[in-house]
């Protein structure tokens, strides 16, 4: 259907209040410097938000831009553009999206100019490509950086030296350096309060994540989970307004539970919830409102998904902790879903896919994604045969939309419902 | 002993995917073990002073045919994981007693994951690095890393690991190292009597033998290769950078070098060259490994570079030090270190004045003909303009 065709989308207060933080995000970006205010660029996974608030520090995150702007259809030309001043084709699209975005002039996705950073905070948590990404932007830039390193999990665990080691960074390096670019001395007693409003509000995100486990899921957990995990991944966590954001969201989910409703759509109630799906992996954004259809035409919803664990895991417990506000910074960084090794990202798939009475897994692989996506297929044959439900593959991109593929991803998810009432009946999938 | 000779041993072993030297090393005396190692690095000299056989793993290379490998990988990731994952299902690394998988990229990392679900009764490890070089801090993790990589090998080995057996293990590789830096600088010296194709196999040789042997081996190649009589040729002289992961295929390198360039100085298996000085024997060991890490290592684009105005730097370096008159920046097809990086490293050659072209490749390519025009037109166009 033509994007002028559609029935207009169906909003709730959650979402028009997050609409507005976002907005007016942009607008504290695009107006910082006449303020006298100062900004940090700083990536999702690891971002260090209620630090750089102690700072009085303006939020500008890299893929929250690419993604509004694959959202808002205008990430491809980015990219090309990118691709024109000589970024290879075969990385990550999200660092060129970015690229291409400063490259025509650095106008943000609502349209309004982003400001030069005064600082740029990398937090290297999940993702190699980051690193890159960072040098690439720093280039660009005339000023301070500071490189915050997040050992990964190889074995599982977070052992006490890289607990040690990223807080280490945090007092001897992060700390000092935002006390300069802002000349704003350090309150940890701010960061605590800061702390304190971020775990309210992941109380209320997990308790929203896991209304999922009714029948029928009042919740998206992938598609509306994206917005969902939209202030608490970004420039505000920590703050007063995303609580709200938070509380208002639980009332309202309560509400649709209480109900026995199901997910909010683009199209309004989805009714008639016949699968239950686990998702692994980023969604596409260049063509999200199709690839959901896709989804909720056939009464599919997800449960659960890893995406919205990517800027920080939180139903298996963790909180940021204001009591121990450094080690908890470190433990959130160190958690954050791409950072966990395969066996993990494994083991909590089949637990999703048993805690949330799930028909099966379906993987959406990123083309542009390595931390994501290389090893999903074995993933995929562990927790098939571990869980014995069946599992379904796709690949598309984030922002660049010549890597989806409508045809081709609606043909494999008909499919792959069709598996699942093959498996529900009995009878083995079809010759 | 004759050049062709040597060359003869190293190219057996590099086309022995079946790693039956390691097989053999260890069938020598009973209870000796290897552990294998992907690009980018790993402290061998721990390895070796657990008594065990520090093995170098690249892929499969142009040979191999990967069929179970390809079911593991999406099109869009490079090959060398997917080629090693054949090697492992294929049981042609049985003879490895365990596996490290250093942080180079997220391919590699996870990587190590997929190794402990498919090879759940071997040992496995991500070896992390700091990307931090403050002693207290980058420092102090890393030394505390090494210590579990002493244990975690003691362990495999069934004993302890010494300081002494560790000083003994590191000047073995200084050793090595300096072999290396010989062989390194006689070809810039003289190219047309050490061609890439051949450093490439000595060095290589590397992977898989032990240090010592390695070392000796160097040493008889520089000396046979000096001894041989060449003629030496109107080529131009180029840096290759990239090539620090998924292996270019040896005939890629010939015919870099038929089209006209000596290949002067490369960035093929840098765990042999990532110290750029000798470890300090003296003192405590793991300390003095995590200095030279920390401070005297080479730059490449899984290491973060702290000072932007730093970056590149090293390899314009390399090409002065090396005498080079250009660059040639290849890159395994979706390898995200390797191409992220290149536009920086584009960027200060350019400010350098540095002539460079670029490419990518497979482990597998076969179509070397538009590779070996792209470097011969290189190769004529510096020819040119310094004429
Ligand atoms: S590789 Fe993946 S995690 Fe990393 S920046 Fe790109 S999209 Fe994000
Ligand atoms: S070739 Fe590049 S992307 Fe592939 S494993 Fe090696 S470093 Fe990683």
């Amino acid at each position: 259907m033509a994007e002028t065709e559609r029935p207009p989308v169906q909003k709730e207060d959650s979402m028009l209040k997050q609409k507005a933080m976002i907005n007016a995000n942009y607008h504290a970006l695009a107006t910082a410097h006449e303020r006298g205010a100062k900004v940090a660029s700083t990536f999702v996974p690891g971002n260090l938000n209620e630090l750089l608030m102690c700072f009085d520090l303006v939020r500008n995150l890299p893929e929250t831009n690419a993604l509004q702007n694959g959202l808002r259809k205008k990430s491809g030309k980015m990219i090309q553009e990118a691709e024109r001043a000589g970024h290879s084709e075969d990385v990550c699209t999200y660092v060129k999206a970015d690229l291409g975005m400063m490259l025509q002039g650095n106008i943000g996705p609502t349209g309004e100019q982003l400001p030069t950073p005064d600082v740029l905070l990398l937090s290297y948590t999940g993702c190699f490509t980051f690193m890159k990404w960072f040098e690439l932007v720093r280039n660009e830039y005339d000023c301070e950086t500071i490189m915050l390193h997040v050992p990964y999990q190889g074995d599982g665990v977070i052992t006490p030296n890289m607990r040690n080691y990223v807080v280490k960074q945090l007092k001897e390096s992060v700390i000092p350096t935002l006390e300069r670019v802002s000349g704003i001395k350090f309150d940890i007693d701010r960061l605590r309060q800061h702390m304190k409003e971020s775990a309210k509000a992941e109380d209320d995100l997990v308790w929203v994540l896991q209304s999922a486990k009714n029948r029928p899921s009042p919740i998206d957990a992938y598609f509306g989970g994206v917005y969902y995990i939209g202030p608490i991944f970004t420039a505000f966590r920590g703050t007063p307004e995303a609580s709200e954001y938070y509380r208002l969201l639980r009332a309202e989910v309560a509400a649709r539970m209480a109900e026995g409703r199901g997910p909010v759509t683009p199209e309004g109630d989805m009714s008639g919830e016949r699968y239950r799906l686990v998702v692994e992996g980023p969604p596409n954004w260049t063509s999200f409102r199709e690839f959901w259809k896709m989804f909720y035409d056939e009464g599919a919803v997800v449960v659960a998904s890893t995406y919205t664990k990517v800027g920080g895991v939180y139903d298996f417990g963790f909180r940021h902790d204001p009591d121990n506000p450094l080690e908890s910074l470190a433990d959130y960084c160190l958690g954050c879903y791409t950072n966990l090794n395969l066996p993990t990202r494994v083991d909590m798939l089949c637990r999703y896919l048993e805690d949330y009475q799930a028909d099966g897994l379906l993987i959406n692989s990123i083309k542009s994604c390595n931390s994501f996506s290389a090893g999903q297929l074995l993933m995929l044959r562990q927790i098939e045969a571990r869980s014995g439900k069946p599992g379904a593959f796709i690949e598309s991109d984030l922002v660049d939309p010549r890597y989806f593929s409508p045809a081709n991803v609606k043909n494999r998810l008909e499919s792959y419902f069709q598996m699942i009432e093959q498996k529900r009946s009995g009878r083995g999938p079809a010759a | 002993m004759t050049v062709e000779h040597i060359v003869d041993r190293c190219q057996a072993l590099f086309e022995d995917l079946r790693f039956t030297s390691v097989s053999d090393w260890k069938a020598e005396q009973p209870g000796r073990k290897a552990i294998g190692y992907m690009p980018i690095y790993v402290p061998c000299e721990i390895i070796h002073a657990a008594g065990m056989l520090p093995v170098g793993i690249l892929g499969g290379g142009e040979s191999l045919e990967v069929i179970q490998g390809d079911a593991y990988y999406q099109s869009y990731i490079c090959r060398i994981p997917r080629s090693t994952v054949e090697l492992g299902l294929t049981g042609r690394l049985d003879a490895l007693d365990g596996m490290l998988f250093p942080s180079i990229c997220d391919v590699i990392r996870n990587l190590s994951g997929m190794w402990t679900l498919l090879f759940p009764d071997k040992y496995a490890r991500y070896f992390d690095v700091p990307q931090n070089f403050d002693d207290g801090i980058g420092g102090t993790y890393y030394l505390r890393e090494l210590e579990i990589l002493r244990e975690d090998m003691g362990r495999i080995a069934g004993r302890d690991i010494e300081d002494d057996d560790l000083r003994a293990s590191i000047a073995v590789y200084n050793e090595n190292r300096r072999a290396i830096g010989r062989l390194y600088a006689f070809r810039a010296e003289q190219p047309w009597l050490a061609p890439t194709s051949e450093v490439y196999l000595v060095v290589r040789a590397g992977m898989v033998l032990p240090v010592e042997a390695h070392t000796r081996l160097v040493d008889d190649y520089i000396a046979a290769a000096r001894a041989s009589d060449r003629p030496l040729r109107d080529n131009c002289r180029i840096v290759l950078a990239g090539g620090f992961c998924e292996q270019p295929p040896l005939g890629l390198i010939k015919s870099i070098e038929l089209a006209g360039c000596y290949v002067v100085n490369d960035d093929f298996m840098l765990s042999t060259r990532w110290l750029l000085e000798d470890v300090a024997v003296d003192g405590d060991p793991l300390d003095n490994l995590a200095q030279a890490f920390l401070h005297h290592s080479t730059a490449t684009s899984a290491k973060y570079e702290p000072d932007k105005q730093a970056k590149g730097q090293f390899l314009c370096q390399q090409v002065a030090d090396s005498g080079a008159e250009g660059v040639i920046l290849v890159a395994p097809s979706f390898c995200d270190p390797a191409l992220l990086d290149r536009p920086m490293l584009q960027r200060a050659l350019d400010a350098a004045g540095i002539p460079y072209t670029a490419f990518k490749y497979a482990e597998n390519s076969g179509q070397l003909q538009p590779i070996r025009e792209q470097a011969g037109t290189f190769s004529d166009s510096i020819k040119l303009w310094s004429a």
